[in-house]
């Protein structure tokens, strides 16, 4: 079965081709991180326009890579939310062209459950399974009982962990985007600080960033007043250790309460070195499995994956007054 | 109408939330100024507490705009992206809509803000202190004598 899966929710730009929910035909992406660089982060309304310019040329490299044609393929899969809607409207109509056009089923991912089964490209999700969810816009903790079901068991009351790192590295005055920066600094620093692990202690599974976030910021405004020499790297990694305990803790707690078979690590934080090295450290007894870096990131070929088993779990296919939706839940 | 209120730690910060929520009306434009880490998101997820809502107010950051829906609800947005552009048009039926529209970074976007609406801009005094100065005018400047008391 050949799945098409079409992703635009910020600012990537990406087309892939998927056989049977395993092998990657093709997974070509455009990514606008250059055009955004000057604007520290996402802008929505230029993301839209950039998606719209480059979506046509994305779809014929797609095909063709993957050496099939518009009429071989199956399944249309694309991002349907959460995101930014503009952006998300490209995709969503691009890919209902292409369903219309040559009369093929179109069925609507929530991006993160693309995240999720990005696992499955290299690995085979195996139940009960835990996922760690870290991205810009989403920390979470969701557990599945079988393809395709999800049950969010903890999130951040405030801050996502990818927005800690942009707005520590924001203070720190590094480069967009922050989070690789910081990741990168702190495998050459020491945690000197010994920031505190919000919520380290809760019972339940829940995050807190922001008081992290606040308290690198003040201590980096007091040394700098005193104009204390610091060190970046020490910043960076007494910050990422804090991060990285916390997420590791609740992750390895929930594990074992729900007795789950497998971890996977999701989203664009699950690239970050620290984390990848902790979790592998500190889990040993149940296999914890992370998407390669390609596919940490925002890309089709993880949504084609997605609607493969969507759709195969039984799930209907959408009609055509499918439409973007910023703020879907899982 | 402008005052200058000195709080002291996250109690004075909700009882301040808590008085500015029985004031709010349809269409209320809260915009909310101060430097990361500051307090805004955490002022606003007080205000949402004494406006009712249950569910986890989190940072807006990503997607600038998040929605709770309510008896009144509550579109919270950080336009912080928005520094160099000045808008989103895709943000307009949120400020001028049914409910309390709070607006992290308010001064990226004014020129789209209503002329009158109610401000906050917090400066950290210190770890747990803060400063925060509260304009408004017409309707707002009635509510903000109130707090003056």
């Amino acid at each position: 079965m050949y799945v098409m899966g079409v992703e635009s929710s910020c600012d990537e730009t990406s087309v892939a081709i998927v056989k049977d929910g395993k092998t990657v035909l093709a997974n070509v992406v455009l990514s606008q991180i250059d055009i955004h660089k000057e604007y520290g982060g996402v802008v929505p309304e230029i993301a839209s326009r950039e998606h719209v310019k480059g979506i046509s040329l994305v779809f014929d490299q797609s095909i063709k890579k993957a050496g099939i044609q518009y009429k071989d393929i199956d399944l249309v899969a694309v991002t349907e939310g959460p995101g930014l809607i503009g952006s998300l409207l490209v995709g969503v109509a691009a890919a209902k062209v292409v369903a219309m056009n040559y009369d093929i089923p179109i069925i609507g991912i929530h991006h993160i459950a693309g995240h999720i089964y990005a696992n499955n490209i290299e690995h085979d999700l195996v139940f009960p399974c835990l996922a760690l969810v870290v991205s810009g816009g989403h920390t979470e903790l969701i557990l599945m009982d079988k393809h395709y079901q999800f049950k969010k068991i903890g999130e951040t009351v405030d801050d996502a962990v990818g927005e800690a790192y942009d707005k520590v590295a924001r203070v720190l005055d590094l480069p967009y985007p922050g989070g690789p920066m910081v990741d990168k600094l702190a495998q050459q620093g020491k945690d000197l600080y010994h920031f505190p692990r919000p919520l380290f202690d809760s019972k339940d599974y829940q995050f807190s960033f922001s008081g992290l976030k606040s308290h690198v910021i003040n201590l980096h405004h007091n040394l700098s007043q005193r104009h204390e020499v610091f060190e970046l790297a020490d910043f960076c990694a007494s910050f990422q250790e804090a991060v990285t305990d916390v997420l590791v803790k609740k992750t390895k707690a929930a594990a074992k309460e729900y007795q789950v078979k497998q971890i996977i690590v999701a989203g664009g934080v699950a690239a970050n070195k620290g984390l990848r090295g902790k979790i592998s450290r500190e889990i040993t007894d149940i296999p914890v499995c992370f998407p390669s870096l390609g596919y940490c990131t925002d890309n089709a070929a993880m949504i084609a994956v997605a609607g493969f088993f969507k759709y195969k779990t039984g799930n209907k296919a959408d009609d055509y007054t499918i439409n973007g939706n910023s703020r879907l839940e899982l | 109408m402008e005052i200058t209120l000195k709080i002291h730690n996250l109690l004075e910060m909700e009882k301040l939330a808590s008085k500015i929520a029985k004031h709010l009306f349809p269409g209320f434009v809260l915009g909310m100024g101060g430097d990361l880490g500051s307090g805004k998101t955490t002022f606003t997820q007080y205000l949402a507490k004494h406006m009712g809502i249950k569910a986890v107010v989190n940072s807006p950051t990503f997607t600038i705009l998040k929605i709770y829906q309510n008896h009144l609800p509550l579109y919270h947005m950080d336009v912080y992206r928005l520094e160099k552009i000045g808008y989103d048009y895709e943000l307009d039926e949120f400020i001028y809509g049914d409910g309390v529209a709070v607006i992290e970074w308010y001064e990226y976007i004014k020129r789209m803000l209503p002329e009158t609406m109610f401000s906050m801009d917090i400066k950290a005094l210190s770890e747990t202190d803060r400063e925060i100065t509260i304009k408004g005018g017409g309707v707002y400047a009635e509510i903000i004598k109130d707090l003056s008391h």
